[in-house]
């Protein structure tokens, strides 16, 4: 059911985005384009704009001026077709305890009018053991899957994760990181934000770093940091191998997801 | 639609059954919509109870020959209960009313003396029976046959009152609650954010609601007004499709209401006060559990206009008095009315985020 999108549109088009708040300006003029088939990574600080711009992307949020084109698409003009499109997972959604994983997906795949089958997406995100187990029994990593369940479930071409991996043990992220990657190697787009930088030098063809509502600067991982001058950084603690910490990690715990 | 696999997969059909489901796996939730309702009706039907003519304490002087056949006498009268006393304790319990009348056996064969106090009122009757139980022991016949037959017709009992006052307290209390905790727990845990991002249809979602409370209504009246009528024997006088369609206009229009009330509110703790604000004076003035007539002349349009005084005004005189659904046009007015302008108010006001 991989329907390969035209490549030539752009996945995201936001020109000029502003978005006000009562006391604070979120999003300053924020020009942004992804291309179909990224993964593309927005960083910042908290309180830089991200979550507005995600959610401004995602027709949650109205924006004051500028314009958004989503798969060539307006929310404006397009928004039920836009739903159809989109797979979305918020910051900080509680899904509702009561129900069981089995019975939240079949909730969700109802919306859609192409669905995937539900059992698929409960082996994708390795839900199978809780399958028929309530939410609210579910560890902080297995609601997180779930949430990117829900948001598979439709079949999308453009999925936006809004800080996925925060608060998950690295299994549980490594296993994300797989999902995200099959995701993309399907021809599909991705935007997702994140605080891991490492998180982001392993997914994200490009980054854009924002703050203060704006993007400061735009590229792939490598060229960002081939682009800094270290002349004048402090020396780097010397290091024996290339590896970081949470490899060492990984390799001795192991890749099994510890969910209990 | 025609297999059931793909009615199972219609979306109106999944929210509604999270709807069901989230109510059935809340315990709390069942036994107030359920269990309570029952329990209030049992205790303050039993409480308020008809009860038969007060039995009267008698005591019986002992020591005489006389005594215990004077004691079997008065025992086979069951409005009498009597006490065997000493000539003290016998004095005392007169003094202390704790008996209305002593009756003393003499030593004098086939004679007794009556002691009691004249200005008791309940002392001259106690005088009559005990003297015809005493005769009649004796060998007395009553010339002239005698019958009794009591007057106590239901539906002018307390519980024939407080059993529709109860259904439509309790149509009201699960509506605003059901909706209005559901609502805005969705919306505190940014649950109708997530939702509002999929393509589902947000008329869909708020039908839901209505189309669950709509199922658990056949319950609720089914458990209250089937309880009343089998273990005290409230009268159904109206016709039942009368009394469902009251029960659904009911349902729906403080539907409306509970939709109103979550329309804003944030969080829970928000919501319950604006809940309580809006259902206490219904709870007092609607006539719930005293009739509202007990409220000044002046305030009784007002009372009128409210939609619990409709709904208990409708279900009483279906009940009870058999009323036909054309003569409960203006209640039904009422509670329509309610049921349109909340519903229409909530939806220009909901907050979906």
């Amino acid at each position: 059911m991989v329907t390969v999108p035209d490549s030539s549109i752009p996945a995201l088009r936001v020109q000029g985005l502003r978005k006000a708040y009562a006391d604070v300006v979120a999003v300053d003029g924020l020009d942004l384009q992804v291309e179909a088939g990224e993964c593309f990574g927005l960083l910042g600080p908290n309180g830089a704009g991200k979550t507005t711009t995600i959610e401004i992307c995602e027709g949650l949020l109205p924006s004051d001026s500028g314009s958004v084109e989503v798969l060539g698409r307006r929310w404006e003009s397009n928004a039920k077709e836009l739903r159809e499109l989109l797979g979305i997972q918020l910051q900080d959604t509680q899904l509702t305890e009561k129900l069981t994983v089995d019975e939240t997906l079949t909730l969700f795949q109802s919306f859609y009018r192409q669905p995937r089958e539900v059992g698929e997406v409960i082996d994708q995100v390795e839900l199978g053991e809780k399958r028929f187990s309530r939410v609210g029994t579910l560890s902080g990593g297995q609601k997180q899957r779930l949430a990117v369940a829900c948001a598979l479930v439709g079949d999308p071409q453009l999925l936006f994760l809004d800080e996925p991996t925060t608060g998950l043990d690295p299994q549980s992220r490594r296993q994300l990181w797989d999902l995200i990657s099959k995701f993309q190697a399907e021809g599909r787009t991705i935007v997702l934000t994140t605080h891991y930088m490492e998180e982001a030098e392993r997914l994200c063809d490009r980054v854009a770093i924002v703050d203060h509502g704006h993007v400061i600067a735009l590229g792939s991982p490598r060229e960002l940091t081939e682009s800094l001058d270290v002349s004048h950084l402090p020396p780097p603690e010397p290091r024996k191998t290339t590896a970081t910490l949470e490899d060492v990690f990984v390799s001795l715990t192991g890749r099994t997801l510890r969910d209990e | 639609m025609s297999e059931p696999r793909a009615f199972m997969k219609n979306s109106m059909v999944q929210l509604t059954l999270v709807r069901f489901r989230e109510f059935i796996r809340e315990p709390e939730a069942v036994f107030w919509t359920f269990v309570f309702p029952i329990l209030l009706a049992a205790g303050l039907g039993i409480a308020f109870r008809q009860r038969g003519p007060d039995k009267l304490q008698v005591g019986v002087l002992n020591g005489a020959p006389a005594s215990a056949d004077v004691v079997q006498a008065l025992k086979k009268d069951s409005t009498l209960v009597v006490g065997s006393y000493d000539d003290s304790a016998g004095a005392r319990a007169l003094r202390t009313g704790k008996i209305t009348l002593l009756v003393a056996p003499t030593a004098v064969r086939d004679s007794v003396r009556y002691v009691y106090d004249p200005a008791r009122g309940e002392a001259g009757n106690a005088r009559v029976i005990v003297d015809r139980a005493v005769q009649v022991a004796a060998g007395r016949a009553d010339p002239v046959r005698v019958s009794d037959s009591y007057v106590t017709e239901p539906g002018s009992r307390y519980i024939d009152f407080l059993i529709p006052g109860l259904l439509g307290m309790n149509l009201m209390g699960s509506s605003i609650w059901g909706l209005g905790f559901a609502i805005v727990t969705a919306r505190s845990k940014k649950l109708l954010k997530r939702l509002m991002a999929t393509p589902m249809s947000r008329y869909q979602y708020l039908l839901s609601f209505l189309c669950s409370r709509l199922v658990f209504l056949i319950l609720e009246v089914a458990t209250l007004v089937g309880f009343g009528h089998w273990a005290f024997g409230v009268p159904l006088r109206g016709s039942l499709v009368t009394l469902l369609l009251i029960c659904l206009l009911a349902a729906l229009s403080f539907g409306g209401l509970g939709l109103l009330t979550a329309s804003r509110a944030k969080t829970t703790e928000a919501v319950s006060g604006i809940m309580n604000f809006i259902m206490l004076p219904m709870w007092i003035f609607s006539g719930v559990f005293f009739s509202s007539a007990n409220f000044p002349d002046a305030v009784q349009p007002f009372i009128r206009l409210l939609p619990l005084t409709a709904v208990n005004d409708a279900l009483r005189a279906n009940m009870l008095e058999g009323t036909s659904l054309a003569a409960l046009s203006p209640q039904i007015l009422v509670i329509l009315t309610w049921g349109v302008v909340t519903f229409f108010a909530a939806l220009k006001l909901f907050r979906w985020r």
